[in-house]
């Protein structure tokens, strides 16, 4: 594919606000999570909570008030985001400016919250607005409120690949000509259907979440919200390539040789028109939980042989869930724009199983070029390649 | 844009698929609400269709009507799935397990309750491996589902099932979602072949109303209502 100019990027988690926090807790090896409660949830674990989401929003946004766009918000207002979006309007239109926001849960925190409040058979509390909170569309409808954008706007939900799909949807709605320009991005904010949800499938970690050791238990839970401006040309880091598979195989397992997974890295090599050697690092799926990190390290191994540097940083933000790929995205362009690649931060002792070269101790050299995976229930994988603009 | 129509499914009250369908929007037939029968998805095995949450039998019903006249097998199809609240049911009890002092949520419950389950039972089901994006624009799912797939199709080259549903929601979310009643319609797109050709623009995509009352308040009953006008004008072709 051609190229397209990541012009502008963003992201807020639980290592801070906007893009430098995200470096320096990167850089420094500092972990966002902490053993702590979110809200009234009683289960021992780890989760990554983003600061300052108490107030609620005002004005002309607070119909939209739940946790999910209040991080939306706190996200748009960093790294000049805003004003970059301000000065694509006006560059090309606000209709010809495409909104594609993945999100698994959206605001059904604010659901949860309603449905405790009622009386049994009662309906729900007035406060309530189900569509600008609850509503898988919300976040995306949001963002295209706030930025004051017309163009074609879609919620993408595919589970934890959500946030790697909107690349692929923006890029085609560009080549198309269904629009100039797009904001992707990804939000997904802590609630209690997914902390109890995934404790149910017994796959929450009662210790912070450890990829790729032999001792991991699962997966520690996180929120975020990141945004990235995709343009066809333009100063930044380049989108080179995406690929997209469908295991095929269990709602909620891997596959157990990663053969979609290898699908989707396979498809973004040949998108981008480049063979696996030429990729410098690669951001793991990675979240800690014994089938995911076995059955993708069986797929790099063979796409990438044993060699490439690999890690996950599910140790530094938790899962994200449907905005684990914008992080991760952010992450990669941070790893190309500031030559370094991140260690598998809480990896005590390397499962001795695993064979790709999962890094222990972080790498200082360039990287031009990173493939990030992120792969989501129903078996949907996505995996995006960025490099730097040649 | 242009894509080729390669198969229809449908189901809504009174139009149990895409042949009853037709004779309405044609003006064959009248259209006399009645309610949709029970459905039993014939991809999915005995175990699971009879767990089946309501979302994911709407979704297989119109993609097998789909999938009954068209030129690909679903093995080979890449799928958009357009759903404004996928399944509500599931929502409600997640929701009031979480009000419950004990938060005995079922696992079950949980992993069906992702916005792409019906996608992904689909895709085991019909052992279909090529990328899928299961997506949401509220009342807006259909046009927002008809141009994530046209572009699919044009950019990639290859066809895809677009299939566009939603479920009445149970009570209380009734109050605050007011989906009447269930609707769905299945679109097998190709990038050539013996298909009807559509333009996908932005009239095809825009809110038309329907002459007849009785369709134009389907029309409005669901978001896969919103599919009627560009139906009636395939089933008139």
């Amino acid at each position: 594919m051609t190229p397209l100019s990541v012009t502008r990027y963003t992201l807020t988690s639980a290592l801070g606000h906007g893009v430098a926090a995200q470096l320096a807790a990167l850089r420094g090896g500092r972990t966002g999570l902490q053993q702590k409660r979110f809200e009234t949830c009683d289960l021992p674990c780890f989760i990554g909570e983003v600061s300052s989401l108490d107030s609620p929003l005002t004005g002309a946004r607070a119909q939209w008030d739940c946790r999910n766009n209040r991080l939306a918000w706190l996200a748009l207002q960093q790294d000049a985001f805003l004003d970059a979006a301000i000065a694509l309007r006006s560059r090309y239109g606000a209709a010809r400016v495409g909104v594609f926001i993945g999100t698994s849960t959206a605001g059904v925190h604010s659901t949860e919250l309603a449905y405790r409040e009622r009386g049994a058979d009662a309906p729900l509390p007035s406060w309530f607005h189900y569509r600008t909170t609850q509503n898988c569309f919300s976040p995306a409808d949001f963002v295209r409120e706030a930025l004051d954008l017309s163009g074609p706007a879609i919620a993408i939900a595919t589970a934890c690949s959500s946030s790697a799909k909107v690349f692929g949807s923006a890029q085609r709605a560009i080549v198309a000509g269904v629009c100039d320009a797009a904001i992707v991005g990804g939000v997904d904010s802590l609630c209690l259907t997914t902390l109890y949800g995934f404790n149910s499938l017994q796959l929450i970690s009662p210790e912070i979440c450890r990829p790729a050791d032999a001792n991991r238990r699962g997966i520690s839970i996180g929120e975020a919200a990141g945004f990235a401006i995709l343009e066809k040309s333009g100063e930044g880091p380049r989108l080179l390539g995406y690929g997209e598979s469908s295991d095929a195989h269990h709602m909620s397992a891997p596959h157990p040789e990663g053969e979609g997974a290898a699908a989707a890295m396979r498809g973004a090599l040949a998108r981008a028109n480049l063979a696996a050697e030429q990729i410098d690092y690669v951001n793991l799926h990675g979240t800690a939980t014994p089938a995911n990190d076995a059955a993708e390290d069986k797929a790099i191994v063979s796409l990438f042989g044993t060699s490439t540097p690999c890690s996950s940083t599910k140790g530094w933000t938790g899962h994200t869930l449907g905005a684990a790929a914008i992080s991760e995205a952010v992450f990669s362009l941070l790893c190309i724009e500031h030559g370094f690649a991140p260690q598998s931060l809480n990896t005590q002792t390397l499962d001795p199983s695993l064979r790709a070269n999962v890094l222990m101790q972080p790498l200082q050299k360039r990287v031009d070029r990173v493939l990030s995976n992120s792969f989501g229930f129903g078996g949907n994988n996505c995996s995006l390649i960025f490099g730097r603009a040649a | 844009m242009k894509v080729f129509v390669d198969a229809i499914g449908f189901a809504a009250p009174g139009m149990e698929d895409w042949e009853s369908a037709r004779r309405v929007l044609r003006g064959e037939a009248g259209y006399e609400p009645k309610a949709l029968s029970l459905y039993q998805p014939n991809l999915l095995p005995p175990n699971e269709r009879r767990r089946a949450a309501p979302a994911v039998r709407l979704a297989f019903r119109i993609a097998e009507d789909a999938m009954r006249t068209s030129s690909f097998k679903p093995s080979e199809l890449a799928t958009v799935f357009a759903t404004s609240d996928a399944d509500t049911s599931i929502l409600h009890r997640l929701c009031t397990a979480l009000a419950q002092p004990q938060r005995a949520v079922s696992p079950t419950d949980f992993h069906n309750s992702v916005h792409n389950a019906a996608a992904g039972y689909w895709s085991i089901a019909a052992g279909a491996k090529p990328p899928s994006t299961s997506l949401s624009a509220y009342d807006a799912s259909f046009a927002a589902g008809l141009l994530e797939a046209a572009t699919f199709v044009v950019v990639e080259q290859k066809p895809v099932l677009l299939a566009c549903y939603d479920v009445v929601p149970p009570q209380p979310l009734f109050d605050v979602r007011p989906i009447a009643l269930a609707m769905g319609v299945a679109l097998v797109l190709a990038p050539d072949g013996a298909g009807r050709p559509i333009e996908i623009s932005g009239e095809t995509l825009a809110e038309i109303p329907m002459a007849d009352p009785a369709l134009e308040k389907l029309r409005l009953a669901n978001p896969a209502g919103r599919a009627l006008p560009l139906l009636q004008s395939l089933a008139r072709a």
